[in-house]
């Protein structure tokens, strides 16, 4: 077992502004803590996760993987980013932020270098003009607002993935029902090459979670589903 | 944080600004040294990424000349250790980084730079 990252550091004050860790990020928990012993096998040296809000999740693979890696973390929102490094301090996991969308500013140096990359966007359908001012403002919306289908965040990190993978790197995205899960694994099959499986897979309230992995070429597990035919 | 190995990651992404934008420039900084776990490993791995003339000239503009010109071929524990200190325990606390093509300035605030553009800059 590995133990929940120790938030106690942030208030209900802090949760107006930042993500307060939910069933999404618990079921992003949950699939890393599946695949620990075959992450550490890969020996990531660059995690990279977006959207990083209060860092729970790039803590936690702090606990799997220790300082075997730089763990780097962007977010649009300035709070978050604040959060994430005060998460870190407390877990004893130094994680590195930066106020950015998605990776962009990273782009450059981090082509084909990203052993261990992951998403827990804001997927939730809206209409497009609420995302987008969401995107603008980054603030607490910009945690959810996911705009046609929840996608038009997502989208734009599914096009950057396969620059930033390295040839073992493997990306964990979460997703929800009306993302239409068959419909990114085909895409990402089809536009980029990435293989993926969902590796988790659960109701929570209303919403219906999946975990998504991708990689490339081999298969870092057994029961890979390939959907190319 | 603003450590040295995330200063060796980031470029200016600003529209437009594709030659040029890296590495950015140290202006007005303010400087803290904290101690990290040394990991052997992980300096080795991470080794290959470094843009290595870019690591040497930022430590320099932060007063740190433990490191030679010319990345060394003879990787010995020494070595490791000036690596490990400059890439990890040098913290750009406050201050800026600034493109050395088109200027524009990314401020740095609690050791968390800030690297987003305006509407009009976006790619
Ligand atoms: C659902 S929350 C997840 C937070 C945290 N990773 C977790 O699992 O609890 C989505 C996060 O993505 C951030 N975000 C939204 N759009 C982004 C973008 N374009 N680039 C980087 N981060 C973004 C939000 O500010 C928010 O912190
Ligand atoms: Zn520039």
């Amino acid at each position: 077992m590995i133990p929940t990252p120790d938030l106690s550091h942030l208030s209900h004050k802090d949760y107006e502004h930042v993500y307060e860790p939910a069933e999404d990020t618990f079921i992003l928990l949950d699939a890393l803590e599946e695949d620990a012993d075959c992450l550490k096998q890969v020996q990531p040296r660059i995690c990279l996760e977006i959207g990083s809000g209060s860092g729970c999740v790039s803590c936690f693979v702090g606990a799997i993987l220790g300082h075997t890696s730089l763990y780097l973390c962007t977010d649009i929102n300035p709070h978050a980013a604040r959060c994430t490094v005060a998460t870190g301090v407390r877990n004893q996991i130094r994680l590195d932020a930066i106020i950015a969308p998605f990776a962009h500013p990273l782009l450059d140096r981090l082509k084909g270098s990203v052993d261990l990359l992951l998403f827990n966007p804001p997927y939730v359908p809206t209409v497009e003009e609420e995302a987008a001012n969401a995107q603008h403002h980054a603030d607490i919306a910009g945690a959810w607002a996911g705009g046609e289908d929840g996608m038009q965040v997502t989208n734009e990190l599914l096009g950057l993935v396969e620059h930033l993978l390295s040839p073992t790197g493997q990306f964990y995205l979460v997703a929800v029902k009306q993302n239409d899960v068959p419909s990114i694994q085909r895409r990402m099959f089809d536009e980029h090459g990435l293989r993926s499986e969902v590796v988790l897979e659960r109701r929570a309230g209303v919403e219906h979670l999946f975990v998504i992995k991708f990689f490339r070429g081999c298969p870092p597990t057994k029961q890979v589903i390939e959907f190319c035919h | 944080m603003v450590r040295l190995i995330t200063h060796n990651l980031l470029a200016c992404h600003v529209k437009g600004c594709n030659t040029n934008n890296f590495p950015l420039q140290f202006q007005d900084v303010q400087i803290e040294l904290r101690e990290a776990d040394f990991n052997a490993d992980f300096l080795r791995g991470f080794l290959p990424k470094i843009e290595w003339n870019a690591l040497v000239d930022a430590a320099r503009q932060l007063g740190d000349t433990s490191l030679p010109q010319e990345q060394p071929t003879m990787i010995d524990d020494d070595f490791l250790k000036a690596l490990h200190h400059v890439l990890l325990e040098i913290h750009v606390e406050e201050g800026a980084m600034v493109c050395p093509n088109c200027k524009h300035v990314y401020p740095i605030a609690s050791g968390i730079p800030n690297m987003l553009l305006a509407e009009h800059e976006i790619g």
